[in-house]
């Protein structure tokens, strides 16, 4: 009993780095930016709160500097995007061989020593001591809190509510259409490139700051990817984003119980779970009229492609 | 009853006044080039408050950029637009529309997914930050209420009709306040009587002091609507001249330089062995709704039919089961005697069908490839242009040459994005090419669409061309006078079903409006029509 709730507790630990990468990969897409480089980005926030812990004190202070150099990266990919037009697929490509390949280089002299400053856990008044939920839901650190709760609270309001999220979707939707109302379809895109990256540096700031408390080489270990996938998955919304998340920390957390629990599975199998699971919800669709159907519907319909005023 | 022309408005009386007006927006020599094309040469355009104000020209004349000029979305290399007297410059959409200077471009420019409310509120500064489901479709109420332009406001787009996408985009640019409103050849995609309603709205606004642009290649309606009128050749101003002094002869000289020369009308030769055979297919449209049903229909060698109807009555369907890109659920389709029914487009098309579609960028053309690469999408698989799987890039670039010299299609150079030609011009490319694939039937839907006058006749005479060496042709139109002019048969649609039968030298307009509009003529024809 007391092992199914500890593992519950991890797959939400698990669940909430792929959860940020995703919103903002998510955030991204929607205004039409489709940047594959979240890998790089989130392996350069890593190794940015890496190096910053060994100055400061404060693992806020350090996931700022992870949150940071993501931002960096993405508005970079912003500007080569957006504004100069290369095309987003490959700047991307480009973008994760450069940030995983940078962040082990930077990497190597931190790896193995455990990280100074970590996360700790912020237990809920009260509602902690409940018996085995309390630990599994509401002993968590701070950023977990925050990404479960705030981030898709405030990405669907603002997406959905208010004014600036309804010209955000029209640029991802019909960047034309949007500029001949007279929004501004460049600026938006770069800026919601560099909120992307804002978040995939955090998702990799806190990974190191908490899931795995020290530098590791390639420690993001391709969960880039799976938030990508798991944008699709969600359809592009936010809620839906936080319920494939904790399926994802759940396959993870499964492979922990498994071997907790001496099940026979060899380690490597259980490893692959989560991309295993991601390969099948990619293809699913493939097979499945109805969910291939609902998935092309949702998709911004301008995502990945280039706006130039003057072309027709 | 039908009436392809629009009611004749008292174009006397608004010009009389016309000298008093005030001038609103003056464009004087606005040079702009793509690359090394040269699209405007020293255009200019001067636009009275009140006025109703027609921009004509061939194909790729230069009329969609001089209004992008003026609505910021091009930069002028050269030029000055002065706006109620005062030298402007625009950089973006949003300034010309902050100065009152609205668009309903040619392909519209709305979001799919959205809602209408939300379409017709997007960019509006006075949208407040915090969305209101309520708010949103209450004003949007409220504002069709006081331009007399309804459509649904939750819809979304991809539900509406092309003439209530039409509508939202004029609300759109009314509720920013234009003053001036360009718009791009709005009536080539609407029925009618939709055409008829837009001109009372048009109308209305300029009663009430506001400039109206209208583009259009229809002469007749040019002339219905419009106060001045303002004619383009190659990106220069040939002249402006008041409507009510000009006639659809004297424009089409003045917008080609030449007399139009009429061809004497060209009857069968006779016609020979059916070619197409539809028989009892019924078929579901796009939402799954039974749209064809039951229709019956034959086409053979030497002749034309004409396929009459209001837009929307099945007519699309039908020209895509004639070219197998829908599968009717009952009933069978053969072509010279084989029996194609549920086989592939590709078979079709190696029976010899060609094919004009109605949505030209949607399924005609591949617009981000280039103009030779288009021209060869039908034809790249004969010995001609490849062998052995490996095409041969000489041979393809003279049939590309040849095919655009032979459509008179206007381009920079055949390398170009097919994306970059004016719409016209796209029109003519896809027509001829077409026309080159049919051996056997071509299928055209509204092939003149969008075309000016003389690219419009030259249009019909390659279908003509066609017919005459012996190819079957079904021609869509919902110009009853263009099929007038070139069918054998006419052949009329009414919610999915063929009815009536004319031959094209007895066929009554009258009786064909009936029909269209549901009528039957069961007890002997056309003894039911209303005079
Ligand atoms: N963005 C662009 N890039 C390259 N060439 C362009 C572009 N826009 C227009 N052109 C060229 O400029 C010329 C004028 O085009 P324009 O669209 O203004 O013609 P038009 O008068 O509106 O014709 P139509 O009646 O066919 O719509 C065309 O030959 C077209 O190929
Ligand atoms: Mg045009």
């Amino acid at each position: 009993m007391g092992s199914l709730f500890n593992a519950l507790h991890t797959s939400i630990d698990a669940g909430a780095v792929i959860l940020i990468a995703a919103m903002g990969s998510l955030l991204a897409e929607r205004s039409g930016m489709l940047n594959l480089g979240m890998e790089g980005m989130m392996a350069l926030g890593a190794v940015a709160a890496v190096v910053a812990a060994g100055q400061l004190t404060s693992p806020l202070l350090c996931l700022l500097v992870g949150i940071a150099a993501g931002a960096l990266c993405g508005l970079v990919f912003g500007v080569v995007t957006a504004v100069i037009r290369a095309n987003q697929v490959l700047t991307g490509l480009a973008l994760v061989l450069l940030g995983v390949g940078l962040a082990n280089r930077i990497g190597t002299d931190f790896a193995g020593t455990p990280m100074s400053t970590t996360f700790s856990s912020w237990p809920i008044p009260l509602l902690h001591e409940i018996p085995y939920i309390g630990r599994a839901l509401f002993s968590h650190d701070p950023i977990v809190y925050v990404a479960y709760l705030v981030l898709p609270a405030a990405a669907s309001y603002v997406l959905f509510r208010t004014r600036h999220g309804l010209n955000v979707r029209a640029i991802g939707e019909n960047a034309a259409a949007a500029d001949a109302a007279g929004l501004r379809v460049t600026a938006t895109r770069t800026i919601y490139a560099t909120i992307g990256g804002a978040l995939a540096g955090m998702a990799g700031g806190w990974l190191v700051l908490s899931l795995t408390p020290t530098w590791t080489q390639n420690v993001t270990g391709g969960r880039g990817w799976v938030a990508i996938a798991l944008v699709i998955f969600a359809y592009w919304r936010p809620w839906r984003v936080v319920g494939g998340a904790l399926l994802f920390g759940g396959m993870i957390s499964l492979g922990f119980l498994a071997q907790d629990q001496n099940w026979g599975i060899p380690a490597p199998v259980l490893a692959m779970l989560p991309y295993v699971l991601t390969l099948v919800l990619i293809v699913l669709p493939a097979f499945v009229p109805s969910i291939r159907a609902r998935r092309a519907g949702a998709a911004p319909a301008g995502l990945t492609l280039p706006f130039y005023r003057e072309a027709r | 009853m039908y009436d392809p022309q629009p009611p004749d408005v008292q174009n006397d009386q608004t010009v009389a006044c016309a000298d008093a007006r005030a001038t609103v927006v003056e464009m004087a020599d606005i040079w702009k080039a793509f690359d090394d094309f040269q699209a405007l040469s020293g255009a200019s355009l001067e636009l009275q408050a009140g006025e109703i104000h027609a921009l004509l020209g061939e194909n790729g004349a230069g009329k969609t950029t001089l209004s992008n000029v003026l609505t910021g979305i091009y930069r002028p290399d050269v030029g000055t637009i002065r706006l109620d007297g005062e030298q402007r410059r625009f950089h973006s959409p949003a300034q010309a529309i902050a100065a009152g200077l609205g668009m309903v471009h040619q392909h519209f420019r709305l979001v799919e997914p959205l809602t209408v409310a939300e379409n017709i509120h997007l960019g509006r500064p006075e949208l407040p930050r915090r969305l209101s489901r309520r708010r949103l479709i209450s004003e949007t109420a409220q504002a069709m209420e006081q331009y007399g332009l309804t459509v649904n406001p939750t819809a979304r787009i991809w539900q509406l009709s092309i003439g209530e996408q039409q509508r939202v985009e004029i609300l759109r640019v009314l509720l920013r306040g234009a003053r001036v409103l360009i718009l791009d050849e709005p009536t080539a995609v609407l029925t009618p009587s939709e055409a008829t309603e837009l001109f009372a709205v048009l109308r209305r606004l300029a009663a009430s002091g506001r400039t109206i642009v209208f583009i259009s290649h229809k002469l007749h309606e040019v002339l219905a609507v419009s106060d001045r009128v303002t004619i383009l050749r190659r990106g220069m101003n040939v002249a402006t001249r008041p409507a009510a002094k000009m006639t659809p002869e004297k424009l089409a000289k003045l917008m080609t330089g030449t007399e139009r020369v009429m061809e004497a009308p060209r009857p069968s030769k006779g016609r020979g062995k059916p070619v197409l055979e539809l028989r009892n297919v019924s078929a579901r449209g796009d939402r799954g709704l039974v749209s064809v049903r039951e229709a019956s229909c034959t086409v053979h060698e030497g002749e034309i039919v004409g396929v009459a109807g209001v837009s929307g009555n099945g007519q699309r369907e039908l020209t895509e089961i004639a070219t197998g890109l829908r599968h009717p659920f009952e009933g069978t389709v053969a072509i010279d005697g084989q029996d194609l029914t549920a086989r592939l487009p590709g078979d079709f098309v190696s029976a010899g069908v060609g094919h004009v579609p109605e949505d030209r960028i949607g399924s005609a053309i591949v617009p981000s490839a280039t103009v030779v690469d288009n021209a060869v999408l039908r034809a790249f698989r004969t010995g001609e242009l490849s062998r052995a799987g490996v095409m041969r890039r000489g041979a393809v670039r003279v049939f590309t040459d040849r095919l655009v010299t032979a459509a008179d299609v206007q381009l920079p150079d055949i390398d170009v994005p097919i994306a970059n030609l004016s719409g016209g011009n796209q029109q003519r490319f896809v027509a001829r090419r077409e026309a080159w694939a049919a051996d056997r039937l071509l299928v055209a839907a509204h092939p003149t669409r969008g075309l000016d006058v003389r690219a419009a006749d030259q249009v019909r005479e390659v279908v003509l061309d066609r017919r005459d060496a012996g190819c079957a042709v079904l021609l869509v139109s919902d110009d009853l006078d263009e099929l007038l002019a070139v069918s054998d048969r006419i052949v009329v649609m009414y919610e999915g079903r063929i009815k009536g039968d004319f031959t094209a030298a007895k066929a009554r307009r009258k009786e064909i409006g009936y029909l269209m509009g549901g009528g039957d003529l069961v007890g002997g024809a056309g003894a039911e029509a209303p005079s």
